[in-house]
């Protein structure tokens, strides 16, 4: 199953890259995300591993992943290594002068559970969904606020000097 | 899936021998009733698979969650918190009370949970009484690694570093009235805690509410059971008698039924580590009355929380 969301976000696509590629910021934006972790010595970039659960109905779902594309600020995809088959990528591209078209994409699964694990993608769609919704839009409040407070303190400063 | 406690096991087993022995003596030909009885007691024995820790199955349990994922979210709305109170790696013993008769929703939410949180990679096994693992309808409850109730498969779980599952209050308490759905029940079966002194690993108590709301439980039936003799022949010690679905009144619950969509909310607690909290020679007493005492608690704030039964 594969699921999508968009926003577009008032600020530069470095500004929302230097967000979505913190691992230590997952949590305060990612809605359903209970668990992000870093998992080995290489916290940032290609090869990057994270435990990361995410809770859809009763279970909280996910298990270790994987970094397989980091192009910055365009382009970052994962895969799973274990727990839940999942491929996921943020795409940003720049939609007039700054602002940044974010894209988050999903599919999930789990290979070989059969009929059962059809129903269950298709039931658990509208949660998933649902939360890429949400953690797009706190991540949009985010880079929002901390470009305003950026110009803010550009603006005092000015006063200042 | 009525789970049982460790060390009632050996205790039961060590009953078993010695009552057919007392049988035989007084009764020299023994009726046909009690013969045929016997040869089903004998096979049920043969059907018990030896415990092999090795059928645990990673790729069937993983082909399998969305299946429990559909059951657990859908019908009993299953809510698991504090997973992140269990060690994340090493041996532990998780001690739940049971509810919910033969069908044990508690089990299926648990379970779930368990391997979606730590990863079907993580060696995960829960002991069941003999009779479960012996109906061939349930032969593939192996290959989710549940394996029967003994202290030698508990030991060896343990000895593998795995999270071990037990349920000390056993097919007593899982048949409990519906009355005393919110009450914690272990019959003062003490072996777990004697288990995890032996192998030095920490207590994770587990409670969990709603399963006696999936049918109208009356009685455990002990008295009857002591009658039919199935406590000497099967080590049940009770025939439960309910009123469920689909069959209006159910006794022994041996087919199961069909259970009420109760919600099911589980917690479990931060890890009991008994020689740092008891000392080096912990009363078995002291830590059974204060783990029975966390639990109760725990379970009646999880009672406060409900506002109808089976709605939760």
């Amino acid at each position: 199953m594969r699921v999508a969301a968009r926003v577009i976000v008032s600020a530069p696509p470095e500004a929302v890259w230097s967000v979505i590629s913190d691992p230590e910021r997952m949590l305060s934006f990612m809605s359903g995300v209970t668990r992000w972790e870093v998992a080995g010595d290489h916290p940032i970039g290609l090869g990057a591993r994270y435990r990361m659960l995410f809770r859809v109905g009763s279970a909280e779902v996910g298990g270790l992943i994987e970094i397989v594309e980091f192009h910055a600020p365009r382009d970052m995809a994962w895969t799973s290594v274990t727990g839940l088959d999942q491929r996921g990528r943020w795409r940003l591209r720049t939609a007039g002068e700054g602002r940044t078209r974010v894209e988050l994409r999903l599919a999930y699964g789990v290979a070989g559970a059969g009929l059962t694990g059809w129903i269950a993608e298709r039931i658990a769609a509208p949660v998933v969904s649902g939360h890429l919704r949400r953690s797009l839009q706190q991540l949009k409040r985010l880079v929002e606020h901390e470009q305003m407070r950026e110009r803010a303190a550009v603006r005092r400063a000015a006063r200042a000097g | 899936m009525a789970q049982s406690g460790v060390a009632t096991g050996a205790r039961r087993n060590g009953n078993v021998a010695a009552s057919d022995e007392a049988i035989s003596n007084r009764k020299p030909a023994p009726s046909l009733l009690s013969r045929v009885m016997r040869g089903v007691a004998e096979q049920a024995q043969r059907r018990i698979p030896r415990a092999d820790l090795d059928e645990r199955d990673p790729d069937f349990i993983r082909e399998r969650l969305p299946l429990m994922w559909l059951l657990a979210s859908l019908w009993y709305r299953g809510e698991v918190r504090g997973l992140g109170n269990i060690p994340d790696s090493g041996p532990v013993l998780l001690v739940g009370n049971h509810s919910g008769g033969n069908m044990t929703p508690d089990t299926i939410v648990f379970t779930l949970a368990f391997n979606t949180y730590f990863g079907v990679e993580r060696a995960f096994y829960q002991l069941a009484h003999n009779l479960v693992l012996s109906m061939p309808a349930l032969g593939s409850l192996r290959k989710f690694g549940t394996v029967a109730a003994s202290p030698a498969n508990a030991t060896k779980a343990l000895e593998t570093g795995a999270a071990l599952l037990v349920y000390p209050g056993g097919d007593y308490e899982v048949h409990r009235p519906s009355w005393q759905r919110n009450r914690i029940d272990f019959d003062r079966r003490k072996g777990f805690i004697r288990l995890a002194l032996e192998q030095d690993v920490p207590i994770v108590p587990v409670v969990s509410i709603g399963g006696q709301e999936t049918a109208l439980f009356l009685t455990r039936g002990e008295r009857l059971a002591h009658l039919l003799a199935l406590d000497r022949l099967f080590r049940l010690k009770v025939l439960p008698i309910s009123l469920a679905l689909p069959w209006g009144i159910n006794v022994g619950d041996m087919l199961g039924h069909l259970p009420l969509p109760a919600k099911i909310t589980i917690e479990t607690l931060p890890a009991i580590d008994l020689r740092a909290e008891f000392g080096p020679e912990p009363d078995l007493d002291e830590v059974y009355d204060h783990l029975i005492r966390l639990m109760q608690e725990t379970l009646d704030a999880l009672a406060a929380e409900r506002r109808l039964p089976v709605l939760g």
